[in-house]
C-alpha cells in the first residue's frame, strides 16, 4: 500500500501512530513491509491457503463473534442435501459439468429455496447455449461483485435455519468442514509461512476483533489477478464476517484500486458487462424486453428489488422523451451481450478479424496488458486504431518500431491498420470528479486550458457524438452515403439519434461543462428539480438518473463532490468532505455496527443506534438501512424489495439480508473458496487431486502456449515463480511517468529482483543483465540482487521467486522490456481478470537475443518443455 | 531585507553561541521582531520512501533532471544531495545475520550487515553453510531480531546550520542568512568560486555542471515568506517531513523519541537537534533509527570554519613575525651588504 498508494497510506501511518498493529503479507518485502509490525512473506498464488488457515483457526478456537455471526450472517442457514463439498469430491463441488467446465448452482442452494431465476439459473437449463450460459452467469456476478460490497444472487423462498449452529448441513458446519484441512502445518507446507509466524498473525487478528475492537483488510488489485481472484476476496469476506468486522468503524475489506478513478470507472463503467450502478448489461437471449430483464436480474428482497426504478430512470436520462411506456422505455436501444466481450476476448476477436476498430483512451495494452505481443498482433489486424494519450506510447507506434518489427514477425508495409494519435489533456486541464477506493467523489477544477491540440476525454466524446449525430440526421449525408438503402439502418441509428446529447459548452474550445454531466448523473424529478436520494427514483418514467448510486451527488443543485470542509471542523466521519455513494454513506452496511436490538456492540465502536423516542436510526453516519425501520420490525409474507427487510437484516443488498459465509449462488467457481494452484505452478496441489481451478476461463481460440505444472514432464524447464508489480515512482504502463524526467530518474530502467541465492544459482550479476523466458516470449532486465524477494521453503523444496515491475516498454525517456510479454491469458471466470501475480518462468544471465533469434530461443524452450497446444488446458 | 553575515570573525569570534544563541537571524543583524527560526524535522521512522519530496522539490525549484543511472543501491537512484538534488531519500537495505552468524553468537550484539552482493557472487558450488541460506522472515520475537531484513528510508536535506561554514566562506555575499534563520544561495550573485563546497561538513552544497554556480535547498524561501510550506513538506504524505518554528519542532521531536522508546524502539534518536553540536544545531534535524553513519550522515559534524578566528590569529601572528623577520633581515642584510 505504501508502494502503490502512498497518499492513502498516510491514514495507515496515522492508525499506527494511534496504536494499530500493521501486518503485511506479500511475496516481496516492499516499502509497506518496511513500516509494518509484522511482515509475512508467502508464496505467490497461495493466499487462499493462508486465509483459509485463519478461517479454520477462528472456527476451531471459537474465536468468531458469535452474536454477530448468528444474527447477521447465513451461518445458521441449512443447505440442501444434494450439496457436495470439495472434501467429498477431491477438490471440486457438486454441479460441475466437465464438458462445459461450468458449475450448475442447483445443488448449492439453501434448503427450502428454489433455484434462482435469470441467467445464472434458468439459463443453466439451456444446454445448447454454453457460451451464453457461461457468460450470463459471469455477467451476473461481475454486475453484483461490487454492488454495495457484495450484493449476491437471488435466493427465492424461505430457507430453514438452525440457531444452535449444530446442524451438520448448516452453513457454519459446512464452512468448518471445508476448511478443516487448512491447518497451520498445511499453511506452512503450501505458503511457506512458518507455523509460528502464521499463528502470531491469527492471534493478532482474533484478539483485535470482537465487540470492542475491529480489524480491517486492505488489498490491492494483485488479489484479483489470479485464476481464483474472486475467491481470494471471498475468503477475506468469510473471515471478516466471522469476526464481525463488516459494517463497523475500523473494519471492512478495502479494495485499493489501480488508478485515481478506477472505482468511478466501474461505478459508471467502462466494462462490457455493466450498466451504470452495477446494473447488469442485458443479454441477447435472456433479456427480450424490460420486464423479462427485470424479472431475471432483480431480487425479491432488498434494494435490488427496486431495480425497475434504477433502470427506467437511466433509460430516461439517456433517451429522454423517446423513452416512455410505448417504447418500453427504449430498452431495445441498449446493446446486448452475445458472449464474453472483455478486453482479452476483444484481442482474440481482432486476431480472428472480427473486431475492426479500437479506441485506446489512456490505455497502453502494448505494455500494460497481458501477453503484450498478442495485443500488438491484434492491433496489427485492425482497420483503424485511435490512441488518445499524453505521449506517443508503445500502443501508438508498434507498427513502425515495435518488438515484432525487430523480430521480423511484422513488416510496416504489410500492416493495414490506420492509426490515429490524438493528444489528451491532463487532469489539471479539465474539471471533473475522481471516485476513490472509498467510493468518495472528489471534484477538481480546471487549472489551465489544455495546450495545443490536446483535449479532454469529455470534449472528445461529446464532440465525436455531436458530429456523428449531425451526420446521421443530415438527409443529404444519408443519401450520399447510401445509409437508407438498408431499411434496418434507420433502426440501427435510432439509439444514437434519440440520445439526449445537449450539454452546455464553455471556453475557447467549447468544452462541455463537466458539472452538467454530473447533474444528469444525479437525476431530476418530473419538474426537472435535482433529486437528493435514490429512494426518490420511480419506475414509471417520471424521474431521470444517470447512475442510481450517485443520486444525491448534485442534491439541491449543489455540487456535493466539491465540498472541502476540513476534517478538524467536523465530526470524525467528516460527511462534508466530498460525497460518498450511496447517499453520502461512509460505512456500508452500518446497521451491523449495532446489535439486533439496535444498541452499539460497544461504546468504543459505536456508530449507529436505534433511538426509540425519535423512532429512527441515529449516529454520525448516514444509516445504510431504512432510517425509521425499528429493530423488531418483521416484514409480512408478501413484502418485496426494501420492504421485505427485517429490522435486523443489515446486509440490505443481499437477497436474504445476511452476510454470506457460503454463497448459495452467483459465484461461478464455487460456494466456498478452495486453494487451487495457479495455472502455472512448480507444485502440485497439496490439498486435493484437483490441481487448478476447474472452471478457470480459457479463451476459445487463444493461440498462446501454457507451461506444464509440477508433476508433468517439462515443468522443470520453468522452475521459478514470478510475480509482477508496480513501483511508487511509475504509473502502470508508464504513459504518465516514463516520459517525465523527474520520475524517470528515480527508477531509470527495467529491472528484475532476485535473491542472492538465486543469483548464485544462476550466475546472475548485480546490475548485470538477465533474460527471463516463458513459453510466450523472452525479455531482458537489469538484475537487482536483494533480500527483499526471499526464497521460500515449500513442500520440502526451496522456491525462488522473481520480482518484475511491469512499467516499462521501448518508448519514452526511461525504457526497458515489458514484463507483460511473459504472461498468459488464462483468467478468473467471474471477472475475466488475468493471472498476472503468479506464473512460472526461467531466468538466465545475459541479454536476450535480437531479431529472429529471440523467437528461436522461446521456441527452443517450448520444445524442451514438450509444450503442445493442449498443455495446461486440462481441467 | 537580506543581510550577509559571511565575515566569521565579526559574527561569532571564539564562542558563537554566546553571541547569538539559537537565533542566527539576530546574529546576522535582523532586528528584534523578525520571524521565528523555521526549519525541518524529518522523522525517518514514518518515511515510506515515496520520493514525493524529491519530485516536489524539483518541480517547485525548477531543478534540472540529473541523469538516468540505475545505481543498484536499493531503490536509491539519486545517490546524494547535489546541485541538482536538494532532497534525497536514502534507502538502507540490511539484514542482521541470523544465529549463529553474529560474532557474539546471538546476532544481536553486532548488527553486522550481510553483504548480499558478496553472497550472490559466491561460486555456485559453495557449500551450504553460508549466510545467504537464511530465509528472511520476521521472527516471532519482534523487530530487531537477527535475520530480520530492515529497509530504512530517510529524506536528507541541507541542514541550515546555526554556524554555516558555506556562508562564512562565501566571498560574494551570495550565501546569506534569511530572516527565518535559514541559509540561501542567491543564484544571481554566486560567481561559482566553489569555496562553499568543501566548507560544508555534510557535503550538501554543490556546483552545477556546465553552470558552475552553487545550488542547494533554500527551505523554499520563496514559499515560506508567503506563509506556504516548503514543497517537500507539503508533498510528504506521512508527515515524515515536518516544517515549522524550530523550537516547536524540537519539542515535538523530543516527544516522538520518547513515544518510540516507550513503544520498544530504543534505537530512536535525534540527529542535529542539539545547539551544542559542532554546527551549533541544525535548522533541519532528523529522527533516526540507527547511527547516523548507517544513513550516510557524518556522526560528529563540525563547522569547518570553527577554527578560522584562531587560524587568522595565528596567521596574523605568523605574518607579524614574518614582517619582523623580514625587517630584521633587511636591516641585517643591508648591514651585511655594506662594503
Amino acid at each position: 500500500m505504501a508502494e502503490c498508494h502512498p497518499v492513502g497510506f498516510q491514514w495507515v501511518m496515522e492508525a499506527k501512530a494511534r496504536g494499530a498493529t500493521l501486518i503485511h503479507v506479500d511475496p516481496r518485502f516492499t516499502r509497506t513491509s518496511a513500516l509494518a509490525d509484522v511482515y509475512v512473506p508467502l508464496r505467490a498464488g497461495s493466499d487462499i491457503a493462508f486465509l483459509g488457515g485463519i478461517v479454520r483457526y477462528v472456527i476451531e478456537h471459537e474465536k468468531y463473534f458469535r452474536d454477530y455471526v448468528l444474527a447477521y450472517t447465513n451461518a445458521a442457514t441449512i443447505v440442501t442435501e444434494e450439496f457436495r463439498d470439495t472434501e467429498d469430491l477431491d477438490g471440486v463441488f457438486s454441479g460441475l459439468d466437465p464438458e462445459t467446465r461450468t458449475y450448475d448452482f442447483a445443488t448449492w442452494r439453501y434448503e427450502g429455496t428454489r433455484v434462482p431465476p435469470g441467467p445464472a439459473g434458468e439459463q443453466d437449463q439451456d444446454r445448447e447455449d454454453r457460451d451464453s450460459r457461461f457468460e450470463a452467469a459471469a455477467t451476473r456476478k461481475a454486475a453484483r461483485g461490487e454492488a454495495h460490497g457484495a450484493g449476491g444472487a437471488d435466493v427465492p423462498g424461505r430457507a430453514r435455519t438452525d440457531e444452535t449452529l449444530r446442524h451438520p448441513r448448516c452453513v457454519l458446519q459446512i464452512v468448518r468442514r471445508h476448511f478443516s484441512r487448512y491447518t497451520p502445518e498445511m499453511v506452512e507446507e503450501i505458503c511457506g509461512v512458518p507455523r509460528a509466524t502464521f499463528l502470531r498473525v491469527c492471534e493478532l487478528i482474533t484478539s483485535n476483533s470482537g465487540r470492542d475492537r475491529t480489524t480491517a483488510f486492505a488489498y490491492a488489485v494483485g488479489w484479483t489477478q489470479h485464476t481464483v481472484g474472486v475467491q481470494y476476496i471471498r475468503t477475506a469476506s468469510i473471515l471478516q464476517s466471522l469476526l464481525g468486522n463488516i459494517g463497523r468503524p475500523g473494519g471492512g475489506i478495502l479494495a485499493l484500486r489501480g488508478h485515481a478513478s478506477i472505482q468511478g470507472s466501474t461505478d459508471i463503467p467502462t466494462l462490457f458487462n455493466l450498466l451504470p450502478g452495477y446494473i447488469p448489461m442485458p443479454h441477447a437471449l435472456a433479456s427480450r424486453d424490460l420486464e423479462t430483464f427485470l424479472r431475471a436480474e432483480g431480487t425479491a428482497k432488498g434494494y435490488w428489488g427496486d431495480m425497475r426504478s434504477y433502470v427506467v430512470s437511466l433509460l430516461k436520462a439517456w433517451w429522454g422523451d423517446a423513452a416512455d411506456e410505448s417504447t418500453d422505455f427504449c430498452f431495445d436501444h441498449l446493446p446486448r451481450l452475445t458472449g464474453s466481450h472483455g478486453t482479452y476476448d476483444t484481442v482474440l476477436a481482432q486476431l480472428h478479424g472480427v473486431c475492426k476498430g479500437y479506441f485506446l483512451m489512456g490505455e497502453n495494452p502494448a505494455v500494460g496488458s497481458i501477453n503484450a505481443r498478442l495485443q500488438r498482433l491484434g492491433m496489427a489486424n485492425l482497420d483503424w486504431l485511435v490512441v488518445r494519450d499524453f505521449s506517443l506510447i508503445e500502443s501508438a507506434t508498434w507498427w513502425k518500431d515495435g518488438p515484432e518489427i525487430e523480430t521480423g514477425e511484422l513488416r510496416t508495409e504489410d500492416i493495414g491498420t490506420e492509426v490515429f494519435f490524438l493528444p489528451a489533456a491532463a487532469h489539471t486541464e479539465k474539471s471533473g470528479s475522481f471516485t476513490n477506493t472509498q467510493r468518495l467523489l472528489q471534484w477538481h477544477g480546471q487549472a489551465v486550458e489544455p495546450a495545443g491540440d490536446t483535449r479532454s476525454d469529455l470534449w472528445f466524446t461529446y464532440h465525436l457524438g455531436r458530429r456523428i449525430r449531425e451526420k446521421l440526421a443530415d438527409a443529404g449525408y444519408r443519401a450520399r452515403m447510401n445509409l437508407d438503402e438498408d431499411e434496418r439502418a434507420v433502426d440501427r441509428d435510432r439509439p444514437v439519434l434519440d440520445l439526449t446529447w445537449d450539454y452546455p459548452t464553455e471556453g475557447v474550445q467549447d468544452e462541455p461543462e463537466a458539472e452538467a454531466v454530473l447533474a444528469e448523473i444525479n437525476g431530476r424529478d418530473a419538474e426537472g428539480w435535482p433529486l437528493s436520494s435514490y429512494e426518490q427514483l420511480a419506475g414509471d418514467g417520471s424521474t431521470t438518473c444517470g447512475c442510481w448510486i450517485y443520486c444525491g451527488v448534485h442534491a439541491d443543485g449543489v455540487n456535493q463532490a466539491d465540498r472541502r470542509k476540513p476534517g478538524q471542523e467536523q465530526d470524525w466521519v467528516a460527511p462534508e468532505w466530498g460525497w460518498a455513494w450511496p447517499a453520502n454513506r461512509r460505512i456500508l452496511y452500518n446497521r451491523a455496527s449495532a446489535d439486533p436490538e439496535g444498541r452499539p456492540w460497544s461504546e468504543r465502536k459505536a456508530l449507529l443506534r436505534w433511538d426509540a423516542e425519535r423512532r429512527r436510526w441515529t449516529g454520525p453516519d448516514v444509516p445504510d438501512f431504512p432510517a425509521t425501520r425499528p429493530p423488531d420490525f418483521r416484514p409480512g409474507p408478501d413484502a418485496t424489495g426494501p420492504d421485505a427487510l427485517a429490522g435486523d437484516d443489515p446486509f440490505i443488498m443481499q437477497a436474504d439480508g445476511k452476510a454470506w459465509l457460503y454463497a448459495p449462488a452467483g459465484v461461478v467457481d464455487g460456494p466456498l473458496p478452495t486453494h487451487y494452484e495457479p495455472q502455472e505452478s512448480p507444485f502440485t496441489n497439496a490439498l486435493y487431486g484437483q490441481q487448478r481451478n476447474p472452471v478457470r476461463q480459457i479463451l476459445d481460440g487463444d493461440p498462446e502456449y501454457l507451461h506444464p505444472s509440477d508433476g508433468d514432464p517439462g515443468a522443470e524447464v520453468f522452475p521459478y515463480v514470478t510475480t509482477t508489480y508496480r513501483l511508487t515512482e511509475h504509473h502502470t504502463a508508464g504513459g504518465m511517468s516514463r516520459w517525465l524526467p523527474y520520475l524517470s530518474e528515480l527508477q531509470p530502467e527495467f529491472f528484475c529482483e532476485v535473491s542472492p541465492e538465486l543469483a548464485r544459482e544462476r550466475g546472475l550479476e548485480h546490475l548485470g543483465w538477465a533474460t527471463i523466458i516463458s513459453a510466450r516470449n523472452a525479455i531482458e532486465a537489469r538484475v537487482l540482487v536483494t533480500d527483499r524477494v526471499p526464497p521460500i521453503d515449500v513442500r520440502g523444496r526451496r522456491l525462488h521467486q522473481i520480482g518484475l515491475p511491469y512499467h516499462w516498454g521501448p518508448n519514452g525517456y526511461s525504457t526497458g522490456d515489458a514484463a507483460n510479454e511473459l504472461l498468459h491469458l488464462v483468467l478468473d471466470p467471474n471477472t475475466h481478470i488475468q493471472e498476472a501475480k503468479a506464473l512460472t518462468v526461467d531466468i538466465r544471465p545475459g541479454r536476450r537475443p535480437r531479431g529472429p533469434a529471440l523467437l528461436a530461443l522461446v521456441s527452443d524452450y517450448r520444445r524442451r518443455a514438450g509444450i503442445t497446444e493442449q498443455t495446461g488446458r486440462e481441467m | 531585507m537580506t543581510v550577509s553575515d559571511h565575515d566569521p570573525a565579526a559574527v561569532f569570534g571564539h564562542d558563537p553561541a554566546a553571541v547569538f544563541g539559537h537565533d542566527p537571524a539576530a546574529g546576522a543583524g535582523y532586528v528584534p521582531g523578525h520571524p521565528p527560526r523555521m526549519g525541518f524535522f524529518t522523522d525517518t521512522s514514518v518515511c515510506i520512501g515515496c520520493k514525493a519530496c524529491e519530485v516536489a522539490c524539483k518541480e517547485w525549484n525548477a531543478i534540472p533532471e540529473d541523469g538516468l543511472v540505475l545505481t543498484g543501491m536499493s531503490y536509491d537512484n539519486s545517490v546524494r544531495l547535489s546541485a541538482d538534488t536538494w532532497r534525497h531519500v536514502a534507502f538502507v537495505e540490511q539484514r542482521r545475520p541470523p544465529v549463529p552468524w553474529g560474532p557474539g553468537g546471538d546476532g544481536r550484539d553486532e548488527p553486522t550487515d550481510v553483504d548480499v552482493l558478496a553472497v550472490a557472487a559466491l561460486p555456485t558450488d559453495t557449500p551450504g553453510e553460508w549466510p545467504g541460506a537464511a530465509t528472511v522472515t520476521v521472527p516471532p520475537d519482534g523487530p530487531g531480531a537477527p535475520g530480520e531484513l530492515r529497509w530504512l528510508m530517510a529524506s536528507d536535506v541541507c541542514k541550515h546550520c546555526t554556524h554555516a561554514a558555506c556562508l562564512d566562506v562565501c566571498p560574494t555575499g551570495s550565501l546569506f542568512r534569511t530572516e527565518f534563520g535559514t541559509v540561501v544561495v542567491q543564484e544571481d550573485i554566486c560567481n561559482g568560486c566553489g569555496y562553499c563546497v568543501p566548507a560544508c561538513p555534510y557535503g550538501v552544497i554543490d556546483q552545477r555542471k556546465g553552470d558552475g554556480r552553487a545550488w542547494k535547498c533554500t527551505l523554499c524561501y520563496d514559499r515560506i515568506g508567503d506563509g506556504l510550506m516548503p514543497a517537500c513538506a507539503q508533498a510528504c504524505p506521512t508527515e515524515s517531513i515536518q516544517y515549522g518554528p524550530l523550537d516547536e519542532l524540537r519539542q515535538r521531536a523530543d516527544a516522538r523519541v520518547e513515544r518510540l522508546r516507550d513503544a520498544g524502539v530504543p534505537e530512536a534518536r535525534l540527529y542535529g537537534d542539539s545547539p551544542d553540536d559542532g554546527v551549533g544545531g541544525a535548522g533541519a534535524f532528523f529522527l533516526l533509527l540507527d547511527e547516523p553513519e548507517v544513513y550516510g550522515l557524518p556522526p560528529d559534524p563540525v563547522v569547518t570554519t570553527r577554527d578560522l578566528p584562531d587560524m587568522w590569529r595565528h596567521v596574523a601572528m605568523a605574518a607579524g613575525g614574518l614582517v619582523g623577520a623580514t625587517a630584521l633581515a633587511c636591516l641585517t642584510g643591508r648591514r651585511g651588504r655594506r662594503p
